[in-house]
């Protein structure tokens, strides 16, 4: 083996410039996806909780369709499928206004709303009915039970798999680079390009999305302790 | 304006050749993902019991592992082997080979995690009550432990591959022809993107959905067994 390793390729010329970038899109990317993800989780999770059938089956549909494709598939969908469809003016509007950002945006989002969805859901069942009767036993009023006891375990019990949903979304966000959206996978692979150097845009790439990833997670797990309430929810150890 | 004609007309071409891989092509999303499927949860269960020994040698390294893989996006990995290991090795390896290294080393990394879970999940007094009425140690993992085990890892262990089924489209981007790259292919031809992607979009969506109904419905067996 040969290989002559040239770490300056990731500082010189472009490349600092195009990481940074990098890292800002994917920053980007993944939050205004991750509000889009979350406002649909919410929405379609309590959709699931009507009495009113039709409703319900139309937040099923979505979330298991959504959440059953390849996100590939549904970049390409977003991107190259529907837009032909749009008025005119709305098509000449997104393609002058970074269309694959918002595109790549809108698959993620709605993406990740449809496994969101199962986790809220999957945190709100996981809460014994008797909770609720016990509170209201009490003399708490509905709203109470909710606003005291339902709400707070709830969130307790859906804050670890929604973080660990949320670096699934991040990761995910390079997928985008299919449809040319500029994120950190996608400047990895330019400043490879530019330069030869695979091993060291690679390791710098690879390095970034650990970091975001790792420190994400120890925040929430810290999050998470901090808050445990003591003998309900057994902490891993 | 929409025209479903495009889907009957390049039929065979999606199914037999990108979902099923048979044609002049290599190629295949179930040649893909069986294989990778198979070879990732073999993986996976060396990796959950590396990680659950008792010697630190070989759980640390296990656990650096998982934590590895689990924090970096999988096209990041399907890169790595696709312009570094032939670099290395000076030899060029096909995009099946890439993807299939990349998905089976990437998702031994999740299906660890489930296997190390799923031990973890049965209760020690299990072991100890194993131990009491005179089982050696194998017989108390062949015969306690691990059939209550795999009960509690299938619904996950069903998730991952499914999640496995749905990667494989992300070998497209090294251009492996899967029922993904097919689709691109008829649509460069055809430009009919919001047929051809819908139209796919429902093929993987009946073999995901009916893996997990079909867990649901192994599972509900199992509960009652």
């Amino acid at each position: 083996m040969s290989y002559q390793f040239n770490w300056s390729v990731l500082w010189s010329g472009q490349s600092g410039n195009w990481l940074l970038q990098g890292v800002l899109t994917t920053l980007a990317i993944s939050v205004l996806a991750w509000l889009l993800a979350v406002a649909l989780g919410i929405l379609s999770g309590a959709m699931r909780t009507v009495p009113w059938k039709p409703l319900r089956a139309l937040a099923t549909f979505y979330v298991e369709f959504f959440r059953n494709v390849p996100l590939l598939v549904w970049m390409f969908f977003w991107y190259f499928g529907v837009p032909p469809l749009l008025p005119r003016g709305a098509q000449d509007w997104l393609f002058s206004h970074r269309a694959e950002f918002w595109a790549g945006m809108f698959a993620l989002g709605v993406y990740h709303g449809a496994r969101m969805s199962e986790v809220i859901r999957a945190g709100i069942l996981s809460i014994p009915r008797t909770q609720f009767e016990a509170a209201v036993a009490m003399g708490l009023t509905t709203f109470q039970a909710y606003r005291l006891v339902i709400v707070p375990i709830a969130l307790r019990l859906i804050v670890p798999p929604a973080t660990s949903e949320s670096l699934n979304l991040l990761k995910n966000s390079s997928v985008a680079l299919t449809i040319s959206v500029a994120e950190l996978t996608f400047q990895t692979r330019q400043i490879e390009t530019y330069t030869a150097k695979a091993i060291e845009a690679f390791t710098a790439g690879t390095v970034l999305y650990l970091v975001f990833c790792v420190g994400i997670a120890s925040i929430m797990a810290r999050v998470e302790r901090r808050f445990a309430i003591p003998g309900l929810i057994a902490r891993g150890g | 304006m929409l025209d479903f004609g495009v889907i009957v007309s390049n039929f065979k071409f999606l199914i037999v050749q990108g979902l099923f891989g048979v044609g002049g092509f290599a190629g295949g999303t179930l040649r893909l993902a069986i294989p990778a499927i198979a070879l990732g949860f073999g993986l996976g269960i060396f990796v959950g019991l590396a990680r659950l020994a008792r010697s630190r040698w070989i759980s640390l390294p296990a656990t650096l592992y998982v934590e590895f893989f689990r924090g970096v996006p999988l096209v990041m990995v399907i890169f790595w082997i696709w312009f570094i290991i032939p670099q290395l090795l000076r030899l060029p390896i096909p995009e099946y080979g890439v993807a299939l290294t990349a998905f089976v080393i990437f998702e031994a990394a999740y299906f660890g995690e489930i296997v190390r879970a799923g031990i973890q999940s049965v209760p020690r007094g299990q072991v100890e009550a194993a131990t009491a009425v005179g089982l050696t140690a194998a017989q108390t993992m062949r015969f306690v432990v691990l059939p209550q085990a795999i009960r509690n890892m299938v619904p996950a262990l069903v998730t991952q591959m499914i999640v496995l089924f749905k990667d494989t489209s992300l070998a497209s981007i090294i251009g492996y022809m899967d029922l993904t790259k097919a689709a691109q292919i008829v649509n460069n031809r055809e430009i009919k993107p919001f047929e051809l992607y819908l139209f796919i979009a429902v093929v993987y969506f009946i073999f995901t959905y009916s893996m997990s109904r079909f867990a649901r419905r192994f599972e509900r067996r199992l509960t009652t067994a």
